[in-house]
């Protein structure tokens, strides 16, 4: 179990820089950010309470009346307790609340369109790297050009495509405005429906990554003398492709999970906000707009949480793929 | 740090660079000439394209126009000539990308190259901050620092893509480092008592060029999309013109509702072209890394290929 507690302690020492990046980052910036702010929420009409301007002190630091570490402790603190401070975008809803109401949108949207695109693009990676110099490398270059896409384009093109001229889809929003939100069947297909083409975005734009990483290394472990010796067993292609090139060949690919996976959230956000999607993504739009800072910064750490344990799982996964990760204590 | 990793009579491994590649000056594989081409076009038209094209700020007597004779790509909301808008954008875009591009690349030398040669504590923690930079997803920090910077600017934008996306690179050229420097051409300059960091430069980073090259490469695109992102989403700054603003004023004049695809599509397919070329040159990098890479030919290429790994030198 040593494995494991290594790479739990990297990831408490992950989370701990960027709790203390989004700590300083205000704090290192020219001049007083709690003014700027201030001035900045005046000009576009935003409540300005003396509570609000005390909460963006502590959040923010405010040009020293307390020392570096007590602002930390008391900022530490009150992240321990899920508290973020009170939204100005959506004043006075707490921004927990606020969290609460968007993150459930992307969770879905981006984690399930993310495991689409994986095992789409694995698929695909392994069967085009194993039968190379046929029409299946034709592939190779569509997904370049796909994965050179910028994600909000292929949206804004889908968008034009499918929502205003063929009228086909919701050109914006999460769901129907006039229905309840809840486990009803109406909410549901409403759901779907609006979530399709924000899904297709992304998988159409990140299934390219997993693709062309997977057609390499599948290439290179059927060079292996293992792959060899199966083939000269007589086992039949498919076994020697599936039990022993690409379980080997996806090794790299979650390897490289943590590269990849910052992509595609980078990506769902700036796609969020092409669709006005209420998810966690168009919610920091938001915030950024509205100059938010509170919703701003749980934003961040809420999002870098979320990656965090998502590249956790895929460690805990590899682990279980890989048994020279257990033995080697990962390296 | 012993001699004894030099194994007398051993096969010295191949040198990573093909040794064709440094002879020729144009290189054999097409996909990669295709992509220097593309990409030579680009960097002309930034170069000088804007010094050639009017029209592309001001407000010009057709608002709106399709494309037709007079204007190629139609025109903007305000008249302004899309193709030449496209133009001036693209040296503003492939200056970020340069900059970015240039400043992660010297970063991640800097942390992969040391922390894979010196090894140690100090490879410990320079591994550390490039794991922990890595998994901090980049475009919610870069996105919170260029708000809090209030646009800034092209340098700004760049300075901060390239502070932040780093960290694969050196992670990828701290594991070439480890494998350069247990060659027995290393170790004989150690022995020969060469300073360390001659020996690093002269040594181990020109093996590792063609991986420079490809992480400058991806890093290029990487600057490219996260500053298109950026701005479309108006956080770049709207005094300046790289394809990001093109998109982000498209959008903010309901480019789509209107039906006005000339004025949205070319800005994307340029990010798409140019992000393509450099693609394909990365392929072809990656096979002068990795020859096995390489589309079987012939069969004595295949045979090469089956010939068992170099053995990785793990201490």
């Amino acid at each position: 179990m040593r494995h494991l507690r290594r790479k739990l302690a990297f990831y408490l020492v992950a989370l701990w820089a960027a709790v203390t990046v989004n700590f300083l980052l205000p704090r290192l910036m020219p001049g007083d950010p709690v003014d700027a702010l201030l001035s900045r929420m005046q000009q576009t009409g935003g409540a300005v309470s003396p509570e609000a301007r005390q909460a963006l002190e502590v959040m923010l630091g405010s040009g020293g009346q307390e020392n570096l570490a007590a602002q930390y402790l008391t900022y530490l603190g009150n992240l321990l307790r899920g508290d973020f401070g009170v939204s100005a975008t959506y004043f006075p809803t707490p921004v927990s609340t606020v969290l609460t109401q968007s993150l459930p949108w992307t969770l879905v949207l981006v984690g399930l369109s993310t495991v689409v695109s994986f095992v789409l693009g694995v698929t695909l990676g392994a069967l085009v790297g194993w039968r190379r110099g046929r029409w299946s490398d034709a592939l190779v270059p569509a997904t370049t050009f796909l994965a050179a896409v910028p994600y909000f384009w292929l949206a804004l093109v889908l968008v034009f495509v499918f929502g205003a001229t063929l009228g086909l889809f919701p050109l914006t929003g999460g769901y129907d405005y006039g229905l309840e939100v809840g486990f009803s069947g109406p909410f549901l297909a409403s759901a779907l429906h609006h979530g399709l083409l924000p899904a297709i975005t992304i998988v159409l734009s990140s299934v390219g990554t997993w693709l062309l990483g997977m057609r390499n290394m599948t290439v290179s472990t059927m060079a292996e003398d293992y792959v060899l010796t199966a083939q000269a067993k007589g086992l039949r292609p498919r076994r020697v492709l599936v039990t022993y090139a690409a379980r080997n060949a996806v090794i790299p690919s979650l390897a490289s999970f943590a590269i990849s996976l910052g992509f595609v959230v980078s990506g769902s956000i700036v796609t969020e906000a092409v669709f006005s999607y209420p998810g966690i993504g168009f919610t920091l739009l938001q915030a950024v707009q509205n100059n938010d800072y509170p919703l701003m910064q749980a934003v961040f750490l809420v999002i870098t949480l979320a990656v965090l344990g998502a590249n956790l799982l895929v460690d805990l996964l590899h682990a279980v793929i890989d048994p020279r990760t257990r033995q080697t204590g990962g390296r | 740090m012993t001699v004894t990793s030099g194994r007398p009579g051993a096969p010295t491994p191949p040198a990573v660079a093909a040794p064709g590649a440094r002879r020729r000056w144009m290189p054999r594989d097409g996909r990669a000439r295709v992509g220097l081409a593309v990409i030579a076009g680009f960097v002309l038209v930034a170069v000088v394209g804007p010094f050639l094209v009017t029209g592309a700020s001001g407000i010009g007597p057709d608002p709106l126009a399709p494309p037709s004779a007079q204007h190629w790509l139609g025109t903007t909301q305000t008249g302004q000539d899309v193709l030449a808008q496209l133009v001036v954008a693209t040296r503003g875009s492939l200056l970020v990308g340069a900059l970015a591009g240039l400043l992660a690349t010297v970063l991640s030398i800097v942390v992969g190259v040391v922390g894979g040669y010196v090894g140690g504590r100090v490879d410990e923690a320079l591994s550390l901050l490039s794991n922990v930079t890595l998994v901090i997803p980049s475009l919610p920090l870069v996105i919170l620092v260029t708000h809090y910077l209030d646009g800034g600017g092209i340098l700004a934008i760049s300075v901060v893509i390239g502070l932040t996306s780093w960290a694969a690179s050196a992670r990828v050229l701290r594991a070439q480092t480890r494998s350069v420097r247990a060659r027995d051409h290393v170790a004989a300059s150690r022995a020969l008592g060469e300073r360390p960091w001659r020996m690093v430069l002269v040594e181990v980073v020109p093996n590792l060029l063609p991986v420079i090259a490809a992480q400058f490469v991806f890093a290029v695109i990487f600057a490219i999309l996260t500053e298109a992102g950026l701005s479309f989403l108006g956080l770049g700054g709207v005094d300046h013109l790289t394809w990001g603003t093109m998109l982000y004023f498209a959008q903010n004049a309901q480019a789509l509702a209107i039906g006005a695809w000339w004025w949205f599509i070319p800005p994307g397919l340029a990010i798409a072209l140019l992000g393509c070329a450099l693609s394909l040159l990365n392929l072809s990098l990656d096979e002068v890394i990795n020859p096995r890479l390489r589309g079987s030919r012939s069969r004595r290429d295949r045979r090469a290929a089956r010939r068992p790994a170099q053995p990785r030198e793990e201490r």
